[in-house]
C-alpha cells in the first residue's frame, strides 16, 4: 500500500473501533464513580429515571457547558426533591456541585454551567423526600476539553 | 465579589418564580500554573445559600467542576411580599452577598 492509502485505511479503521472504544471507556468510568456513588447514598440504591438531565450532545468548549436538571416531581410539603448531585465521569474531581432544594423552590429544576475534561457522560442523581434516590445519565462530546490537568 | 441576581419584581402567590445568578469568579481550580510556574491555589466559590424573607429555600455546594463565573437558574415559590437574599463564599473566605425585593398579589 501507498503510504497515503495506508494512513487512510487506518484512519477508517480507527474511526470504526471508536464507538466501540467509546461506550467501554464510558462502562469502566461508571464503575469508577460507584464507590462516590454509594457515598453519596449512604449505600442506598439508585434508580434510573425521574430525573432528566440535558446538556448539549456536542459541546465546543469543555471549559464551560451549559446544562439542567428536570426531576419529575410535584414539590410539595410530603413529596420533594431533597437535593441534585452532578458527577462527571472523567474530571480529576469527579463530583462537580450538589444542589440543595425544597418544597419552597415550586420546580424541581436547576440548570447551570459545568467544566468537562472530554468526551463523557455527565450522571444527575436525585435525592427525593421519600429517601429514594434517582439518577439521569446524559453523554457529552467534547472537542476541547476544559484545561483541569497540569498541561 | 461582582454578581447580578435576575428574578421577577412582581409575582402570584403559588407561582414558581424564575431566579438566576451569575457571580464574578475565577474558580480556580488548583491545576493550574501562573506564569513562573508556580501552582494557583484552587479557589472556588463553594457555597451559596438563597434565602426567601429570612428562610433557607436554596443551597448549592461547588467545586472545580463549575464553570468559571459560575451561574446558576432555580425556581422559588412566591408566598409573601419581602426579599430573597444570596449570600456565597469561597474557598479563600471572600464572602458575598446580593438582594432583590419581589412584590406577591393575589
Amino acid at each position: 500500500m501507498r503510504p497515503a492509502r495506508r494512513r487512510f485505511v487506518s484512519i477508517v479503521a480507527s474511526a470504526a473501533a471508536l464507538p466501540w472504544l467509546a461506550g467501554r471507556g464510558a462502562e469502566a468510568a461508571a464503575e469508577a464513580l460507584a464507590p462516590l456513588i454509594a457515598k453519596i447514598t449512604g449505600g442506598a440504591p439508585v434508580r434510573e429515571g425521574r430525573v432528566r438531565l440535558e446538556i448539549p450532545r456536542l459541546a465546543d468548549n469543555g471549559h464551560s457547558v451549559p446544562l439542567r436538571v428536570v426531576v419529575d416531581s410535584p414539590m410539595t410539603a410530603y413529596d420533594h426533591v431533597l437535593s441534585i448531585t452532578l458527577l462527571s465521569e472523567r474530571n480529576p474531581r469527579p463530583l462537580m456541585a450538589t444542589f440543595h432544594l425544597g418544597p419552597k423552590c415550586g420546580r424541581p429544576e436547576v440548570a447551570t454551567r459545568v467544566r468537562l475534561n472530554g468526551t463523557q457522560r455527565v450522571i444527575a442523581i436525585a435525592r427525593l423526600s421519600d429517601g429514594t434516590y434517582w439518577s439521569g445519565t446524559a453523554e457529552v462530546e467534547v472537542t476541547e476539553s476544559a484545561c483541569l490537568d497540569a498541561t | 465579589m461582582l454578581a447580578r441576581v435576575q428574578l421577577p419584581r412582581a409575582a402570584r402567590r403559588g407561582e414558581a418564580i424564575e431566579i438566576r445568578i451569575a457571580i464574578q469568579h475565577p474558580m480556580e481550580t488548583g491545576f493550574r500554573f501562573d506564569l513562573m510556574g508556580r501552582p494557583i491555589p484552587k479557589n472556588v466559590v463553594h457555597t451559596l445559600v438563597a434565602r426567601y424573607n429570612g428562610e433557607e429555600i436554596f443551597r448549592a455546594e461547588m467545586g472545580s467542576g463549575i464553570a468559571a463565573n459560575p451561574y446558576l437558574r432555580f425556581y422559588a415559590l412566591a408566598e409573601a411580599s419581602g426579599e430573597i437574599t444570596f449570600e456565597w463564599v469561597d474557598d479563600a473566605g471572600n464572602r458575598g452577598a446580593e438582594r432583590a425585593a419581589i412584590s406577591v398579589t393575589g
